[in-house]
């Protein structure tokens, strides 16, 4: 019983290290005078690694998805009578939830993962101390670009999901489906509100884009420099951020619809 | 200096002196913190007493802008090179002259000429780091720590893993720069042979102490059991062949017990 | 040099592709087209009861869509719904005289405020009070109306 306690202690108290680690990391990475000389083209060349190589995963996924809700939402909603409020559930479900969410957990994936395997694998090859054994801080070259460009990349991500998803749905609902296009579209318009839930997606998908790359980096700069340590820090990385997308979906979703 | 870490004592009051301008090897059994000494001196480990100085700097004291500063002056060469894998040879080596200088792109490309020229590889200047074999991406590695000219080049394990041909390129390229650009460079290296036909002074340490030094020829004749064991080579002597562990006979005849 | 040239060029577009999903959310799907920010003027209207109205309900008259709900609270003295409307400044010649009411949209749909106008020559300006209010049908008091009328002729 005492070393169950003792246990819990411990673990405790390992997370409260990690969490401090990986903050004063990311202090120290990003809090500078920013170095547009090489801080921009770096982070345009991690945007490019991080979100375009995202982008054929987020837009199948999100054609899916859409074309998926578009077909539950209508045989639903025909039980009801009521398809051809079909725009507005699916564009509701996608803008407030699924497209900031599933963005996130398929970017901790497909990007997450691989910067926290390159990260480790970097420590490995002892690139980051000859980086830093020639003055360079490996923090402000590698890790905040890396940062910077996941953090830039996620709501990109998310809009274009959400905006496929809608695209998907529509093709499902009213193409194949047959409701009322201008039903479809002006129910959606009249329900879904700009700042609500246009925005208030966005927000989201920026924090998860925060959360979900600050874990990658982490894990990487802070994995057992051995092939079984980056393989574990790369699951670590994916198991992390996708329950840290989820529990904090769950927060901001709480203080959004209570009016914080 | 002292230094230790989890409890486990790795260096226990050793004092070296190295020289300025002379090559200095400092040789170990494997597992004896060679490589934590080297990262002693570049700053990225703080011993826990004592002071390491270089250049009349002392190290572990210095602000991170200091440390910083003093690292320009420092060249390190990595076990496995520490090669950035995403860049050209040509952009490696041009990596620390684009951080610390503000020299124009034609300048660079001379300056990065003449390095890769002093290694034998400037014809290898657009391949990749994984394009290259482990003898070559040393020498390339090499290049990149004598960038910016340091007054004192550190080599980790340089000869470890090399087939005997680039071995001898990197013994004598070791040698020749040290005589030509005047540097103080230090070698950790377990390789007796080849380190001894190079070194001008050599520290011999195990257990956190430095057990021999001197000139190779000195150790060579030393009469220390240790100091005799590791400089040729014998398979048994006060490091022992055996871990630690109970009598042979008396483990075989143990009964085992199942638990 | 053109490697990264290319790569700097898909970046672009990638953000680009991203500014265009944004446009499709902001007016494709939620409707926004009244970018005027600011361009409002606010009027109040004090109401006995105002059912189930909620803040950001439309306001109109006729029927076309001319401003929102910005807030309701309670005054303390008179017990009466304190609602400030919103109303886009095109639409500045309502009349002082105007009424308003709550209706329903549809038999269960939301509240929304629809505004009978006047027939005075003044028109509402910002920070005006509208005097004639109809408050909200209630539906349980008019069932209960009818009972009580049913029960006294008998």
């Amino acid at each position: 019983m005492i070393e169950r306690i003792v246990n819990l202690g411990r673990v405790g108290i390992r997370i409260c290290e990690n969490v401090g680690r990986s903050g004063w990391m990311l202090l120290n990475s990003i809090a500078r005078k920013p170095d547009f000389k090489h801080g921009f083209s770096a982070t345009v060349e991690q945007v490019f690694n991080e979100g375009i190589l995202s982008l054929i995963i987020i837009i199948v996924s999100g054609l899916f998805i859409g074309m998926v809700v578009g077909l539950q939402g209508y045989n639903t909603l025909e039980k009801f009578g009521t398809t051809q409020a079909l725009g507005q559930l699916l564009a509701l479900s996608i803008t407030r939830e699924l497209g900031p969410v599933v963005t996130a957990l398929l970017f901790a994936g497909r990007a997450g993962s691989a910067l926290t395997a390159e990260i480790g694998l970097m420590k490995a090859t002892e690139q980051l101390s000859s980086m830093e054994m020639m003055a360079v801080d490996p923090l402000h070259r590698v890790i905040a670009p890396r940062f910077w460009a996941g953090v830039i990349s996620m709501p990109v991500l998310a809009t274009i999901f959400s905006a496929v998803a809608i695209y998907g749905g529509f093709l499902v609902g009213v193409k194949w489906l047959g409701v009322d296009s201008g039903a479809f579209w002006s129910g959606m318009q009249s329900n879904v509100d700009f700042r609500i839930d246009v925005v208030n997606g966005i927000i989201k998908s920026i924090v998860f884009g925060v959360v979900v790359t600050w874990i990658a980096v982490y894990q990487g700069y802070d994995s057992v420099p051995t092939s079984e340590g980056i393989s574990r820090a790369t699951t670590r990385s994916v198991v992390y951020s996708s329950l840290a997308v989820l529990g904090l979906d769950f927060l901001l979703t709480a203080m959004m619809l209570g009016g914080w | 200096m002292h230094f230790s870490r989890r409890d486990r004592i790795i260096f226990n009051n050793v004092n070296f002196d190295i020289q300025r301008g002379k090559i200095t090897a400092i040789m170990g059994p494997s597992g004896t913190g060679k490589t934590t000494l080297l990262k002693l001196i570049g700053g990225q480990l703080l011993p826990d007493e004592g002071t390491i100085t270089v250049d009349e700097e002392i190290i572990h004291r210095l602000s991170r802008k200091q440390l910083y500063r003093a690292r320009r002056k420092m060249g390190m060469l990595f076990q496995t090179g520490g090669l950035f894998t995403n860049l050209s040879v040509f952009e490696n080596v041009a990596f620390p002259i684009r951080e610390h200088t503000a020299l124009n792109e034609s300048m660079i490309r001379d300056l990065v000429l003449m390095k890769l020229e002093a290694v034998g590889l400037r014809g290898a200047r657009d391949l990749m780091p994984s394009q290259l074999s482990g003898g070559m991406a040393r020498r390339v590695a090499l290049a990149r720590g004598i960038a910016l000219d340091p007054l004192l080049m550190m080599y980790d394990e340089p000869f470890t893993g090399q087939d005997p041909i680039s071995m001898g390129v990197l013994v004598k390229l070791i040698k020749w720069l040290n005589d030509a650009l005047g540097m103080t460079s230090i070698i950790v290296s377990h390789d007796v042979t080849e380190t001894a036909s190079i070194a001008d002074y050599i520290y011999v340490i195990a257990n956190g102490q430095v057990i021999g030094q001197g000139s190779p020829q000195d150790l060579q004749q030393s009469d220390s059991p240790h100091v005799k064991q590791f400089m040729q080579g014998l398979p048994d002597g006060p490091v022992p062949f055996h871990y630690p562990c109970v009598d042979f006979e008396e483990d075989l005849f143990t009964e085992q017990k199942h638990d | 040099m053109s490697k990264k040239r290319g790569m700097e060029l898909m970046v672009g577009l990638f953000m680009i592709a991203g500014f265009l999903a944004f446009a499709v959310l902001a007016i494709k799907v939620s409707g926004l087209t009244d970018f005027h920010n600011g361009a409002t003027f606010v009027v109040e209207a004090n109401f006995t009861n105002i059912g189930d109205l909620k803040e950001r309900a439309p306001v109109t008259i006729a029927g076309v869509n001319i401003g929102r709900v910005r807030s309701i609270h309670l005054d303390p003295k008179t017990y009466k719904a304190v609602v400030t409307l919103e109303i886009n400044k095109s639409n500045d010649n309502i009349p002082v005289d105007s009424t308003a009411n709550i209706f329903t949209a549809g038999l269960l749909g939301a509240n929304y405020i629809s505004i009978n106008p006047g027939f005075d020559d003044q028109f509402l300006k910002n920070g005006d009070v509208i005097e004639n209010t109809n408050q909200a049908l209630i539906l349980q008091n008019i069932i209960g109306q009818i009972m009580f009328s049913l029960k006294n002729k008998k």
